[in-house]
């Protein structure tokens, strides 16, 4: 087997504002391989958006990477020079936010938005950009994509406007596009059409994609493998079926029986009691024994890594999988 | 409080500006026992003092520090006092501005309707056209004199203060306790006392803070055009005013330590301002 | 679009209404015009035939209707003092005041804006700081002090720029303009600098917010994520952007330079409307204050007008969908 596409060792990004360093990713290590859909779940907090944010390297301050590297195709991207990260940033990693109507600007035509975005990997002429962006918009499922181009973003329907950002990711055939919950803003009926999109178009182009969600039920119906994002660490890892399966971590645990569709009908829904600590004054040892109710002495120590085949957990007290 | 002054020393420019209002404030209220002469009593003045540059001993045996104005008055007399004009006519001013204004902007949001549209109309109207024009206007159509003046000043100010307390009003006004306390019976000056006000403190101190010092420039500009109060008690404005005619032959004390004087004083009242504006704005705070 | 804009056409025309009645009313409560136009031992007679002549033994209601009329015939009165039409005395100011203020708002707009945005995409950097204190200064010091420390420095002490009067001019289509020659130049440079001062603050703290905000936003951050330079974002996504609050301040504020021209006007003696104003309230030359003021009041709602709509042709979403609430 070949290298992996990224490898992520022991990466810390934290935030020093005024009132204290936030941690909010905290030796975070994964890897990823060419074509592969990982999905990255957490609550809100929980440090999956800036893990996503520090692979491109737009962590705003007053946060920074304060240790780690993220090796992208064999290269260390922590510390490369901004000009260097920028080559990279929508050539090679693209990205996907979470509110299309946030994301565009709303004053431009999406046909200009496109070609600064062309144009900002060589310079691709005027038309060469608007026919590149056109082609594009069309592989998105936009109807009359060249006449589109001279639209504003308003004048599109919200699905319509993240497939254009879904677009300006594409366009230059990355090999990496990283989507932060880029459907959470949408209806229903277009979340699973985007999906389902997304899903093809990774795999048609074998573009590797990391799905970013709180959503573990969406991650589930995309993803080859998932990572479970809890207080800044990844605390459980492994095959989608086999973590839905049978989770090793009681906060994957408590996330599944929190999901309406792994209910039967007539069960009552398990919350998870409580909410997601304060990332200024994390307790020493298990993050989420507050909450835990496996939680012993021991969890006030570090919990070692578990593993089994092809998967990782952080607990003391790992759920045995059930045979 | 005590976590506001915390916050606002760590801004040690703002710190020395607020240091620097303190100090001209008690040097105006102690103008008459500060300064070796009053340089309104022209029984005072001799015209053979008139015009010498600072360090000169004059006829009455005292050094005049800044030199002496045309008249023989001496400057650093005439500063403090024109200082104490200055600084009497922009907190007038301005708390008769603030007071009408607030008191207008509340009472739009609260009574709504057509009061709300009439009020406001006329405020935004008067916003978009140039206070100084206005108050030029005004001062030509009254005459000369500190209340014509307050009056113009007013004039040209009050709206400011109704923009910013109709602002912060009717966000107040959406808010839920607010409506709340509207749905009981208690009577409706008592919501305007208890909740609205107070909440619309914080940014009309701010407005007023530089209003202050808007209207001081205001004046001064006032007086410099000729406009302002009669020349027997000259405030900066006209200081600065008499002694640009001699600025071109060297003469430049005249006007430039007066100058000195009004610039540092209303810069001073900016940056507090700003400082206060910066603290006050919650969506600066990190 | 067009509803819109006959809307807007009306509120100007009542606002005019508005203002030329404050504007008379005003203006013609002040002393007695009479003593200031003939001299003192005039007998009795010439007295109450210029009283008639000028129509001052009306009464004031009447004086204003007169005056609405001769107003819709573009007749503004003559002056008391100078003895010509009010309207010719004005527009052959005017050119002076619009080439001063147009040149101060450029000066603001040029130089403000790129400072302003640098300033909020740094803004903890020691420039930006530096930039602040420079707005803060053009804020708060009155334009009249500016004007003489610039007199000061540049006039007396260098030598190297003219302290007053308005030097030659070119004539282009009737009207005499001051840059068109490099002399011209440097008689305008001082008082358009004066006059900028102010509004580059604005320009500076406006820019300033706008960026500040704009970078944080998400447009911004996709930008960056598709691989934008910093340079392109700031320049292309950034500045337009933020241009809708700019274009209506500069226009707004285009306005309020005609007034503080006033000021300008009387340092360097530059032979504009301000001046004249200035001049006609000292000898209380009644047509001509109520004249400039109709004018000027007229300027402003011509140019609220205009800023209105530009504001709709910059912003797509007011454009199209008609007005956005």
């Amino acid at each position: 087997m070949s290298a992996p596409l990224l490898e992520v060792r022991d990466l810390r990004t934290h935030f020093f504002t005024r009132a204290g360093v936030v941690k909010a990713v905290e030796g975070v290590s994964f890897t990823l391989e060419r074509g592969e859909i990982l999905g990255l779940v957490g609550e809100s907090g929980s440090g999956k958006t800036v893990t996503g944010f520090s692979l491109i390297g737009l962590v705003d301050p007053p946060g920074r990477i304060a240790g780690g590297s993220i090796r992208f195709d064999g290269r260390d991207l922590v510390g490369l020079p901004p000009g260097e990260m920028r080559a990279i940033r929508g050539k090679r990693i693209a990205m996907v936010f979470q509110d299309p109507a946030a994301t565009l600007n709303p004053v431009m035509t999406i046909g200009t938005q496109m070609a600064l975005a062309v144009q900002a990997h060589g310079g691709a002429g005027e038309r060469a950009a608007r026919d590149l962006a056109g082609r594009t918009l069309a592989r998105v499922g936009i109807p009359d994509a060249a006449a589109r181009l001279d639209a504003y973003p308003h004048e599109f329907s919200g699905g319509m406007r993240q497939r254009v950002a879904i677009a300006v990711a594409l366009l230059h055939g990355p090999e990496l596009i990283i989507a932060d919950e880029p459907t959470t803003a949408l209806d229903v009926s277009i979340q699973a059409q985007i999906l389902a999109e997304m899903k093809q178009l990774a795999r048609q182009s074998g573009t590797a994609l990391i799905w970013i969600s709180h959503d573990l039920a969406t991650v589930s119906s995309l993803a080859d493998r998932v990572l479970v994002m809890y207080a800044g660490r990844i605390v459980e890892s492994g095959p989608v079926s086999a973590v839905l399966r049978a989770p090793l971590h009681p906060y994957t645990r408590g996330l599944l029986d929190s999901l309406p569709a792994m209910a039967r009908p007539g069960e009552k829904l398990n919350q998870i009691p409580g909410s997601t600590p304060s990332l200024l004054s994390l307790p020493p040892g298990c993050p989420f024994a507050p909450r835990c109710p496996r939680a012993t002495e021991a969890c006030r120590t570090d919990p070692p890594v578990v593993t089994r085949p092809g998967r990782l957990a952080l607990c003391h007290h790992p759920l045995e999988a059930a045979a | 409080m005590t976590s506001f002054w915390q916050e606002y020393r760590e801004n040690w420019i703002a710190v020395v500006a607020l240091a620097v209002v303190l100090l001209v404030v008690a040097a105006a209220l102690l103008a008459p026992w500060i300064t070796p002469q009053d340089p309104y009593d022209l029984a005072n003045l001799n015209l053979r003092d008139a015009r010498r540059p600072p360090g000169f001993v004059g006829s009455n045996g005292y050094v005049h520090w800044l030199g002496t104005d045309a008249q023989g008055r001496d400057l650093f007399s005439a500063i403090l006092y024109g200082l104490r004009i200055s600084l009497q006519m922009g907190i007038a001013a301005g708390a008769v501005a603030m007071a009408l204004g607030a008191t207008l902007g509340i009472l739009a949001a609260h009574a709504g309707g057509r009061i709300e549209q009439a009020i406001m109309r006329v405020v935004d109207l008067q916003l978009s056209f140039p206070a100084i024009l206005l108050a030029l206007v005004l001062v030509a159509v009254l005459g000369q004199g500190k209340v014509p003046l307050v009056i113009a000043l007013v004039t040209a100010q009050y709206a400011y203060f109704a923009r910013t307390a109709y602002g912060a009003a009717t966000a107040e006004r959406q808010k839920d306790y607010v409506e709340a306390a509207r749905a009981t019976p208690l009577p409706g000056h008592r919501v305007v006392f208890r909740h609205i006000l107070p909440n619309c403190l914080p940014p009309l101190i701010v407005v007023g803070t530089v209003q202050v010092a808007n209207a001081i420039a205001l004046e001064a500009t006032l007086s410099f055009l000729g406009l302002g109060l009669p020349p027997t008690e000259p405030s900066l404005g006209m200081l600065i005013a008499n002694g640009f005619q001699y600025m071109m032959s060297g003469r430049t004390w005249i006007s430039v330590y007066p100058g000195v004087a009004l610039i540092v004083l209303i810069v001073a009242i900016n940056v507090v301002g700003d400082q206060l504006r910066d603290q006050f704005n919650p969506r600066l705070r990190r | 679009m067009l509803g819109y804009v006959i809307q807007r056409l009306i509120q100007a025309a009542i606002v005019m209404l508005a203002m030329s009645a404050l504007v008379f009313v005003g203006v013609y409560a002040i002393g007695n015009p009479i003593d200031v136009l003939i001299s003192p031992d005039a007998t009795q007679d010439i007295r109450e035939a210029a009283i008639r002549h000028y129509g001052l033994d009306l009464p004031l209601w009447q004086q204003y209707l007169a005056f609405l009329g001769r107003l819709l015939q573009g007749d503004l009165g003559r002056s008391f003092v100078l003895n010509m039409p009010v309207l010719d005395l004005v527009l052959s100011r005017l050119p002076a005041t619009l080439e001063l203020a147009l040149a101060s708002v450029l000066i603001g707009a040029f130089i403000g804006i790129p400072l302003g945005v640098y300033a909020g995409y740094r803004p903890d950097s020691v420039l930006s700081r530096a930039i602040m204190a420079l707005s803060v200064l053009g804020f708060s010091v009155p334009t009249f002090w500016i004007g003489l420390i610039l007199i000061l420095t540049f006039a007396v002490n260098l030598g190297w720029l003219p302290a007053g009067d308005r030097g030659p001019t070119v004539e282009v289509l009737g009207v005499g303009w001051s840059f068109l020659t490099w002399e011209g130049l440097q008689f305008l440079a001082l008082p358009a600098l004066n006059l900028s001062l102010f509004k580059l603050a604005m320009m500076i703290r406006l820019s300033r917010a706008g960026t500040r905000e704009v970078m944080l936003s998400d447009t911004v951050k996709f930008a960056r994520a598709a691989g934008l330079s910093e340079y392109t974002i700031l320049r292309r996504h950034v500045l337009r952007l933020i241009s809708i609050p700019l274009v209506t301040v500069f226009g707004l504020e285009f306005g309020s330079t005609l007034a503080f021209a006033v000021v300008t006007e009387t340092i360097f003696s530059w032979p504009g409307v301000g001046k004249l104003i200035i001049d006609s309230i000292t000898s209380l030359d009644r047509p001509v204050m109520v004249g400039y003021l109709v004018l000027v009041a007229f300027l402003f709602v011509t140019i609220n007008l205009v800023v209105d709509l530009t504001y709709a042709l910059l912003d797509p979403r007011l454009r199209r969908g008609g007005r956005a609430a």
